[in-house]
């Protein structure tokens, strides 16, 4: 061994050293945040619970042309539709079934409309299974809720689509 | 008559210390997960109760709401008996501890010989558990457990000689009344860092915890344990942990003696700041906990008997002829 590492192990410098770094460290400022208190930043690409939006005069965009519903890897999604009296077809069923769903983002990919989005919200844990097969009534209701943000992330996250 | 007097005397006495160092240990976990957080940057238990204080009490009670499942080909009886046997021991210990000169439950004159018998079976706890598991994790590890205990017992009773050697009493107010004029830490400081490494390893804290190394063993002599006898070889373990870092400022830290003899600290209540050698001592052991990596086996056993144990032995020889050459050697 050569003495300049007898001297480091018998006087444990790599010891103190590592306890020195170790005492400066623990005053600094902590990485963790107070979760449900504080929220880290979410960017407007990311994949949160579903929402169908509506057009500003309250028609909803969806025009049922199933196209989610055949990208869907997870086969979540499930549409229904029929012919309105005016001439247009709109969906009468949209089911998202959310503990199939893989949350891989197609389905807002493939929307022609941007009917279908998934918004920032990560938080919709539920007591039972039944409350997480999501129907058109939840979709668009979350698609009220949710308006202002996901519009605004469809504007921040344009450029990059 | 007297008897039962005395016997209520005592049990009241018994517990004016057991409750508050059942407290102590509760906070103590809470202590070193909050060190060991702080050091990683993170902010450790901080939700129940004010600062995460109660964490260890919210933990204690899902423990007791736990069932306690005992293996069906343990010795039933042996597996039983290891946590409480654990528990036992780390609390007994307690009894000879002087927190200030007339605060002691048993003064007794041997005080320091009975912490060292009582410490060294506190292997058997763990031996019990292993064993009676009748399972291979908690094997291994109870044997790890068993064979690192009494190499780094040898070591801190050589340790423990050169204090005496100092002192010249074995009772354990006297060794810190022989510590007004200087602290041990200081004569004798490389012994101090000896038994306080050797301390880690006695009570299985990183990185000498070999015996729950769970990237090996799951989780060593614990594994078959659940619920509340879980809890009882933690509080145990904790206890023992506890029992060290007062150990180590009663031998080298002058026990309740402050550390300067002037005015604004001769009002300090003496108990104070031995609960603060204690608790600085377990800082240190929390630090170390963060900052260290698990020492391989061979290793262990290479510091305990190749190092520790000649160098102690040669500073036991060396601290012997300082004081009879300079004719320094405690008169009795």
């Amino acid at each position: 061994m050569k003495i300049s590492r007898i001297i480091k192990t018998v006087f444990m410098i790599d010891f103190l050293s590592a306890l020195f770094i170790a005492i400066k460290e623990a005053f600094k400022q902590k990485k963790t945040l107070n979760y449900p208190f504080e929220k880290g930043k979410i960017s407007p690409r990311s994949r949160g619970e579903h929402a169908l939006r509506r057009y500003p005069n309250g028609e909803e965009r969806c025009i049922a042309c199933k196209l989610c519903e055949a990208v869907c890897p997870a086969q979540a999604i499930t549409i229904e539709s029929e012919q309105r009296d005016d001439g247009s077809r709109k969906t009468t069923r949209y089911d998202i079934d959310m503990l199939k769903c893989i949350y891989c983002g197609l389905c807002e990919e493939s929307c022609p409309v941007d009917a279908i989005v998934q918004g920032p919200n990560f938080e919709f844990a539920t007591e039972t299974r039944e409350e997480l097969y999501y129907n058109k009534e939840k979709l668009l209701e979350n698609g009220d809720r949710w308006e202002n943000v996901l519009a605004a992330n469809i504007k921040a996250d344009g450029p990059y689509r | 008559m007297d008897y039962i007097y005395s016997l209520i005397a005592e049990s009241y006495k018994i517990l004016f210390l057991l409750l508050p160092l059942l407290t102590a240990v509760a906070m103590i976990v809470w202590l070193d997960r909050r060190v060991w957080a702080f050091v990683q940057k993170r902010k450790g238990p901080n939700v129940v109760g004010p600062f995460g204080l109660f964490q260890s009490l919210a933990d204690a009670l899902k423990y007791i709401f736990k069932e306690i499942i005992i293996p069906a080909s343990s010795n039933k009886i042996v597996f039983i008996l290891a946590p409480i046997t654990t528990m036992t021991l780390a609390l007994i210990s307690w009894a000879v501890i002087p927190f200030s000169e007339d605060f002691v439950l048993s003064d007794i004159n041997v005080g320091i010989l009975y912490l060292f018998a009582i410490s060294s079976l506190g292997v058997y706890g763990i031996i019990m558990g292993g064993w009676a598991s009748n399972s291979k994790y908690p094997f291994l590890g109870a044997i790890r457990s068993a064979a690192q205990m009494v190499s780094y017992e040898v070591s801190i009773g050589v340790i423990i000689i050169n204090v005496l050697l100092c002192v010249g009493s074995l009772n354990l107010t006297d060794i810190v009344l022989a510590q007004e004029k200087i602290w041990f830490i200081i004569p004798l400081f490389p012994m101090f860092v000896i038994f306080f490494i050797s301390a880690l390893a006695e009570t299985n804290r990183p990185p000498f915890d070999l015996p729950e190394a769970e990237a090996e063993l799951v989780a060593g002599y614990q594994t078959e344990y659940s619920g509340m006898m879980y809890a009882m070889f933690w509080l145990g373990e904790y206890a023992n942990i506890l029992l060290m870092c007062a150990m180590g400022s009663i031998l080298f830290l002058g026990g309740w003696i402050s550390p300067i003899d002037s005015y604004p600290f001769n009002l300090v209540p003496p108990v104070f700041w031995f609960i603060l050698k204690i608790l600085l001592l377990f800082i240190l052991f929390a630090l170390v906990k963060a900052i260290v990596p698990r020492y391989r086996y061979d290793q262990l056993m290479k510091l305990g008997w190749k190092i520790f144990l000649p160098f102690s032995l040669t500073w036991v020889v060396l601290t012997a002829g300082f004081l009879l050459y300079f004719d320094l050697l405690p008169k009795v």
